[in-house]
């Protein structure tokens, strides 16, 4: 151990580098990180409190209800989804996702883009903005 | 030796197991939701609308006798413009991207079999025969898919695309002997004069065709050109014997298009 403090000093020099972002977060405020995306809801969107399903499992899993939905309207004809409690909505991305959910720059694309992915849902469904 | 080897094969073949069966049960415990498939829960269920119209068979009898072109011409409106056809002619004139999903066209190209030598003046010169998807029994476009896009709906025999499954092959088109295919060759929604919000448009690079007004059928109305046809048209269930289809086949003589080649269109003309 004759090289002792050459070793320390490259030690703390590496963690100092290493960490730096944490250290530099900690110090120098952590206010001005990016923020996770907020989409805002529409009035309408707001007075109907529950969407087809409950706010986390729309969160989540929205695409695969989605992907759902198409196959069961396209291939078998039925349009007509029944949730727990006894509401039924009318399988559609246009007329019932997109007649609460209307903002879809302030809704969809908030997260999409936030996320980087790009669904090719719009490249044939209509949505309200678009249609006006 | 021998006894040591043995013990260890016993061991290692134990221990195999175990971890093959710990996994599996680890597995199917971590993701219950994925095992038991897709969606919210069990209870949440898909239903028919109640004024969905049901048949086991579609069929559409077309009387030409009563038809005229400015008719055909108003029938071919109605469907386009419901269903965001882009009229792809009128906007870049390029007349091999055209999309359609009924067109009128002459006797002797919708039933080249049939070419008499003297045909009456009404079907020698004018364009009076709405020709469109024939809906076939034995449709050779949904063998011909590869992504199983066009099906044969199994409970009212209507032949359907899903767009979101298209991969744009073109095979149905070159099995279809009817070209009541068409392809997007461009983005069509530039071409689209007024969009419909109530059906999607379609993209680039995915096949077309009449549905038989399937999203029309499911609230009750009739197809879109049956309506604007001024009464030319009758739509009903070809294998229910008191429908009105069967009644007016009971009464009058009617053909189809390209019999010989045993697609059993469910669209039959009265000439």
């Amino acid at each position: 151990m004759n090289d002792k403090n050459k070793i320390i000093t490259g030690l703390v020099i590496f963690f100092l580098v290493a960490l730096f972002p944490f250290w530099f977060n900690l110090i120098f405020g952590a206010s001005d990180a990016a923020k996770g995306p907020d989409p805002v809801l529409t009035d309408k969107a707001k007075e109907a409190e529950t969407c087809v399903a409950d706010t986390q499992f729309m969160r989540t899993e929205h695409m695969q209800l989605l992907d759902q939905w198409r196959d069961t309207v396209v291939r078998d004809g039925q349009r007509i989804y029944v949730v727990e409690n006894g509401n039924k909505y009318e399988a559609s991305l246009s007329n019932t996702c997109m007649d609460c959910h209307s903002n879809k720059a302030d809704f969809c694309d908030k997260c999409h883009n936030y996320a980087s992915v790009t669904p090719y849902c719009w490249d044939c469904h209509t949505y309200p903005e678009e249609t006006k | 030796m021998e006894n040591s080897r043995r013990r260890f094969l016993k061991t290692a073949g134990y221990s195999i197991l175990g971890v093959g069966a710990g996994s599996m049960l680890i597995g199917l415990s971590a993701h219950p939701t994925k095992a038991a498939g897709s969606g919210p829960s069990a209870a949440s269920l898909f239903k028919q609308r109640p004024e969905n119209r049901e048949a086991e068979r579609w069929g559409m009898i077309i009387d030409t006798r009563k038809l005229n072109e400015s008719i055909c011409e108003k029938m071919q409106q109605a469907c386009h413009s419901i269903h965001n056809v882009p009229d792809i002619v009128g906007k870049f004139g390029n007349k091999k991207h055209e999309i359609k999903w009924i067109w009128p066209t002459e006797f002797r190209h919708a039933f080249p079999e049939r070419e008499a030598e003297f045909l009456t003046e009404k079907l020698s010169h004018k364009s009076i025969i709405p020709v469109l998807c024939n809906h076939c029994d034995n449709p050779p476009c949904v063998q011909a898919c590869p992504t199983k896009a066009t099906f044969k709906r199994e409970s009212d025999g209507i032949v359907m695309m899903d767009f979101h499954r298209c991969i744009g092959c073109r095979f149905c088109m070159a099995a279809c002997p009817f070209g009541s295919r068409s392809f997007n060759f461009r983005d069509p929604r530039p071409a689209i004069k007024k969009e419909n919000p109530d059906f999607p448009t379609r993209m680039r690079g995915v096949v077309e065709k009449c549905n038989f007004c399937a999203e029309r059928l499911a609230v009750g109305k009739n197809p879109a050109c049956v309506e604007a046809s001024e009464g030319a048209m009758t739509f009903g269930d070809l294998n229910d014997p008191e429908s009105e289809v069967r009644k007016l086949l009971a009464e009058e003589f009617a053909i189809r298009r390209k019999p010989n080649l045993g697609t059993f269109p469910s669209v039959l003309y009265i000439v």
